[in-house]
């Protein structure tokens, strides 16, 4: 029988890794417990840190926002700060899977998992979240465009855990956008998917942008050459072709079973078409 | 190492820390009300509610369970008292197979009891996460649009 601990706070965590160093730790259980099944992983035990009363919560503290790592997507989908300053990520976790796997899968896992199409990772990269490792001698903040190395692959060293997202909130009155186009609805993995945050002056020109696309890459996909494209223009249909050019050059997704990757650079080019829709100041 | 929760209403003890949650209770427990298809978290045929929350006993470990409190369709309700949500399914005709309906019932328990008046599109989102292959959904809405109805006491439309 493997061992399975469901330790309630941090030390219990640090103490069943003494026990057992090659724990592999789980949260939400919806990407390990589906490797575990196909026996691509056979660890000799199992953390759950999904009680884990540290990894939990959402916390304002005045320019900055910490969000535990432990928090459901469905606990922070109806977290009221998320909601307000950090709209496109509440975006994104509106068409992450479906109810019960948001029950489950947490922010954390989202992250660790470094899935291509992980719906989280593209809010949080144009956000410029800092994923914050602990480990039983303290933590150390790691920007998410350098803690995400690849397709399931980060910067966690043996002993570390992520406890958390620290995000800065923004001054000024920013658009937030998330789009994922999937074969459906809900459930579905992004085909390609794309965040944006755009500050636009009193005149509607665009003063800074902020965009990244999920899916078309091994990791997030950011573009500063399409950001510098809408800097100083409308955000209408003219500007978002040059960007849309700009982008697609800029690409080179996979062709897979979901699609290929022509399509992929189509979708991710015409996604940016919509942000004309979006209501400035 | 023991686990204590509780299925269905009673006290239970178990010790069993690495079964799939849906293991134990078909095999372990003998509850075969809750089904498993796709064992990868892609169908929602296995949802249980634990602690009134939808989850998918699938992608769950019995230690997970310690301290919590389990419904299985079994436990939702009796054959000669069904739940509401199980007699408007049965009275809109919202079954054909079957075996994707018990994830959808306790799913849509766990809808009504955060929204009790959802509108059809509400409902479609709600039950997004569980899939059916036979009955094209329409008549799954009209039951959970029927339940919301007669749980808030109006008249069935």
């Amino acid at each position: 029988m493997r061992p399975v601990f469901v330790p309630r706070d941090l030390d219990g965590v640090w103490e069943a890794w003494d026990q057992e160093p090659m724990a592999s730790v789980y949260a939400g259980g919806t990407d390990l417990l589906v490797r575990l099944r196909a026996g691509l992983v056979d660890p000799p035990a199992l953390i759950c840190i999904e009680r884990v009363k540290e990894l939990k919560g959402v916390r304002d503290e005045g320019e900055a926002v910490f969000v535990g790592a432990g928090n459901t997507l469905a606990e922070l989908l109806a977290d009221k700060t998320v909601q307000t300053h950090f709209p496109v990520l509440a975006q994104a976790l509106q068409v992450l899977a479906g109810h019960p796997i948001r029950h489950m899968g947490t922010i954390g896992g989202n992250v660790v998992n470094a899935s291509p199409a992980g719906d989280t990772l593209p809010p949080l990269y144009v956000l410029d979240a800092e994923v914050e490792a602990w480990s039983r001698k303290g933590s150390q903040r790691i920007p998410i465009s350098r803690f995400i190395l690849g397709p399931g692959r980060v910067l966690l060293k043996a002993g570390e855990l992520v406890g958390g997202l620290r995000i800065m909130k923004r001054s000024g009155a920013w658009l937030h956008h998330y789009e994922k186009v999937g074969l459906r609805k809900a459930q579905a993995c992004a085909v390609a998917s794309l965040a944006a945050i755009l500050k636009t002056g009193a005149d509607g020109l665009v003063e800074e942008a902020r965009l990244a696309w999920g899916s078309v890459g091994p990791t997030v996909v950011v573009c500063r050459e399409a950001e510098q494209t809408l800097k100083g223009r409308p955000l209408c249909t003219e500007t978002l072709r040059d960007a849309m050019t700009v982008v697609q050059a800029a690409i080179s997704p996979i062709s897979d079973i979901r699609a290929s990757a022509s399509y992929r650079r189509h979708v991710a080019g015409a996604l940016l078409l919509r942000l004309s829709l979006l209501k400035g100041r | 190492m023991m686990i204590h929760f509780i299925l269905n209403g009673e006290e239970t003890e178990i010790e069993a820390p690495d079964r799939r949650v849906v293991d134990l209770l078909r095999e372990d427990m003998g509850l075969t009300g809750t089904k498993e298809s796709c064992g990868m978290g892609e169908c929602g045929a296995c949802t249980i509610l634990v602690d009134g929350v939808s989850r998918l006993s699938c992608l769950m470990l019995a230690a997970q369970l310690e301290g919590r409190s389990i419904t299985t369709i079994e436990g939702l309700g009796s054959k000669e008292a069904l739940h509401p949500v199980q007699e408007a399914f049965v009275e809109q005709g919202a079954v054909q197979c079957g075996f994707c309906i018990p994830g959808m019932v306790l799913a849509s328990v766990n809808l009504l009891g955060e929204n009790p008046a959802p509108t059809r599109e509400e409902i479609r989102k709600g039950l997004a996460g569980n899939l059916c292959r036979c009955t094209g959904y329409q008549k799954i809405v009209d039951a959970v649009e029927s339940a919301a109805s007669h749980l808030q006491g109006k008249d069935t439309p």
